[in-house]
């Protein structure tokens, strides 16, 4: 495989706090003036610096759609401005083998007061298009947005979406070969979202390299075969999406498949129960981190009953990463939930049936109650257990053969009819 | 519902693309339209140092001209009377100065009348000031363009220079117009004229730069600039003539480029005689402050997208 992008050993660096650092008297302001030669010195040796990029060495190549994940401030729009050549690495070298096409904001380059047909040629210049270029695929650029009855109208009397679709249309004729798409691009309505999607699907078929930048690890992993993490301007992971989804989950919501407490007075939990494992677990009994949508897959917990006497019930929250509640489940199957227990070491499990969830990360709550003898809570772990639902483009999930985003919490296949 | 729509329109948004699409391994034999500069870039850190790159000035070279259309268009967009205001800006110009230099104070300027004379001085004068203005302001305006794709900046404030241009192009009509009416007779050096043009153009371009430049950091220069544009139209000959210059500040009028090139320009229109010696020392000068102003425009460049 020939390679596309090559990364070699790139930092960057920002200096933080920039020339007027809150209030200044003029006598500060004169003093700082003679002390502004030796400042800079040490401010660059000094907490003032942030490194956005440490020592970034990757190889991307030809034909290779790669998804770059990270949290907000982790690096990735810095490392797309240096790959387009925006701003450049403090130290380090970028090679690029082929032309480059980034579609980080559309509607670059645009003004208001031009015409539609205007802003095609200057927006397309801007992007490196020819003019020759250009004009071989203006019918078909304009064709694209659909916007032939305006192109003669200034865009700034387009409605919004007349704007995006004309921008987008300039930016995805741009044909490059390297293709850097950032996730500004979801923004807009679902139609567009779509074209996007779409766009990127073509590309990715015609053996064009792809850098998708996203903290969207559903789309992510739906649609890449490998995953670069950044974590504070660092390389944490690069391989299969399934690997960093693990570590990805265990970084932001601080836990994992699996949590397990080594002894029981660090165990959550009274003297009637205490929590020793909770994981999540295929069907053959694996602990996973990743499940796929159409798979059952089960929760398990396994707890000791220390004080016999009371009915104990398994309980288990869901909630995603905007904090919504998906659904809580507890025991209302086995004989165990009117039976006072004896003493001993339990495990529950539940099973979760596939294509009822959504795509997404989600993190179990675990508690343990009785309703008998009284209605008590005795053992309960927040962030118990975290895994990721991984939706399939193999067209047998809810979403058939749309690669596009969909809404929703729960996301069931469902019987359709049309006569 | 939205899944259905985007669905039905699919099949026809990415064959549209696909039927164009050349596959990367054919891609090197077909797309000739794409230049090998393209292929192969190699992005080199901070500490590399300034490099000029003129191949790649050459190659996106059609960009300067969209930006130059885009500053010329949308300078007069929404206005009543449109281009009529590069001719209207000079015209009511000179004839303020003719009735406060000419009328009030007396002064005359030797074998043109007043008028012609202060229109040939403010013609170039005014685009000379535009054009720096409107450059030092332009990478700051264009602040979207920066942070968001890479072209080679210097671009942005060659194309106000090319926008002043232009405009300098739409006033020389009011010249011609005034040159009739007073019947001045034109000698062979008006052929001349062009190259002191040029010679604006080149110092413009220089100013310009270095002040965008600086300014995109220190933000200082954008209200400093219209005292030093003010102060320098009076330290040039536009509204006087040398002749009026006393001997003990004639090193002034040597050493500023623009005297040179204006004396020059109104020589070439009145067919009187050059100082070749003035005119190649403001040459000279030109080239340095453009020299230089490209240096530190390449210096500064790369840091612009971090501090505009």
């Amino acid at each position: 495989m020939n390679t596309a992008i090559k990364i070699h050993q790139v930092s960057k660096r920002y200096r933080i706090g920039g020339l007027h650092p809150g209030y200044m008297t003029f006598r500060e302001m004169l003093g700082g003036l003679v002390t502004a030669p030796f400042r800079k010195f040490k401010s660059l040796n000094g907490s003032q610096t942030l490194w956005a990029l440490n020592d970034i060495n990757l190889e991307i190549g030809q034909g290779e759609l790669v998804g770059i994940i990270g949290h907000n401030g982790a690096g990735k729009s810095t490392l797309l401005k240096i790959l387009s050549r925006v701003t450049k690495p403090t130290t380090g070298e970028v090679e690029l083998f082929g032309r480059i096409g980034s579609l980080l904001e559309v509607g670059t380059g645009f003004h208001p007061d031009l015409t539609g047909r205007e802003n095609i040629f200057l927006s397309g210049a801007i992007l490196g298009m020819r003019r020759k270029e250009i004009e071989r695929k203006f019918d078909e650029i304009v064709a694209f947005s659909e916007l032939e009855k305006f192109i003669e109208t200034s865009v700034k009397w387009y409605s919004s979406g007349m704007y995006v679709r004309l921008a987008f249309s300039v930016a995805a004729h741009l044909e490059p070969e390297i293709l850097m798409m950032d996730e500004v691009l979801a923004v807009g309505d679902a139609a567009f979202q779509h074209k996007c999607l779409d766009k990127m699907n073509a590309i990715r078929q015609q053996g064009r390299t792809i850098l998708f930048v996203s903290h969207d690890m559903a789309a992510i992993t739906r649609l890449c075969r490998r995953v670069v993490l950044l974590e504070n301007g660092v390389v944490t992971f690069d391989g299969e999406p399934r690997e960093v989804v693990k570590r990805y989950l265990s970084s932001s919501l601080k836990t994992g498949a699996i949590k397990e407490w080594g002894s029981q007075q660090d165990a959550p939990g009274n003297d009637v129960a205490r929590l020793r494992r909770v994981r999540v677990r295929t069907s053959d009994g694996t602990t996973t981190a990743v499940v796929d949508i159409r798979q059952p897959f089960g929760i398990e917990i396994t707890y000791d009953v220390l004080a016999e006497g009371h009915a104990l019930v398994p309980v288990l929250e869901f909630y995603n990463e905007e904090g919504t509640e998906i659904f809580s489940t507890h025991d209302t199957s086995s004989n165990w939930r009117r039976q006072p227990r004896p003493a001993g070491t339990y495990t529950s499990t539940v099973q979760i049936p596939g294509n009822l969830l959504a795509e997404g990360s989600l993190v179990g709550h675990v508690s343990i109650m009785s309703h008998f003898p009284a209605t008590m809570l005795h053992a309960q772990e927040r962030n118990a257990v975290a895994f990721q639902v991984v939706d399939s483009p193999a067209g047998d999930s809810a979403r058939g053969d749309y690669i596009g985003p969909m809404p929703g919490i729960i996301r069931p296949l469902l019987q359709w009819t049309t006569e | 519902m939205d899944l259905e729509t985007s669905k039905a329109a699919s099949p026809k948004l990415p064959h549209t693309v696909v039927d164009r699409v050349v596959l990367p391994s054919e891609s090197h034999l077909t797309e000739s339209a794409v230049p090998v500069a393209e292929r192969y870039a190699l992005i080199k850190s901070e500490a590399a140092g300034v490099q000029l790159n003129l191949g790649e000035l050459w190659h996106f070279r059609e960009l300067l001209y969209f930006l130059t259309l885009r500053d010329t268009k949308v300078r007069y967009k929404q206005t009543l009377m449109g281009v009529a205001w590069v001719i209207i800006q000079p015209l009511l110009t000179v004839l303020i100065f003719t009735l406060v230099f000419n009328r009030f104070v007396r002064l005359e300027a030797g074998s043109l009348p007043y008028p012609l004379f202060a229109l040939c001085g403010l013609l170039l004068w005014l685009f000379f000031a535009n054009a720096v203005t409107n450059s030092t302001h332009s990478l700051i305006s264009n602040a979207n363009l920066i942070t968001k794709v890479y072209f080679p900046r210097m671009f942005i404030p060659a194309a106000s220079v090319g926008a002043g241009l232009v405009d300098l192009t739409v006033a020389f009509l009011l010249l011609v117009l005034w040159l009739l009416y007073y019947g001045v007779a034109l000698s062979l050096q008006i052929l001349l004229l062009p190259v002191f043009v040029l010679m604006m153009t080149l110092l413009a371009l220089g100013v310009g730069l270095f002040s965008a430049a600086v300014t995109v950091k220190y933000r200082d220069l954008r209200h400093a600039l219209p005292f030093i544009i003010q102060l320098w139209m009076f330290a040039s000959p536009v509204i006087y003539p040398t002749s009026v210059v006393p001997q003990r500040w004639k090193w002034l009028v040597v050493i500023n480029p623009v005297a040179g090139i204006i004396e020059g320009f109104r020589a070439a229109i009145t067919g009187t005689r050059f100082d070749w010696l003035h005119i190649s020392i403001s040459l000279g000068i030109t080239l340095v402050v453009l020299v230089s102003a490209i240096y530190v425009f390449r210096r500064l460049e790369d840091t612009f997208a971090d501090v505009v």
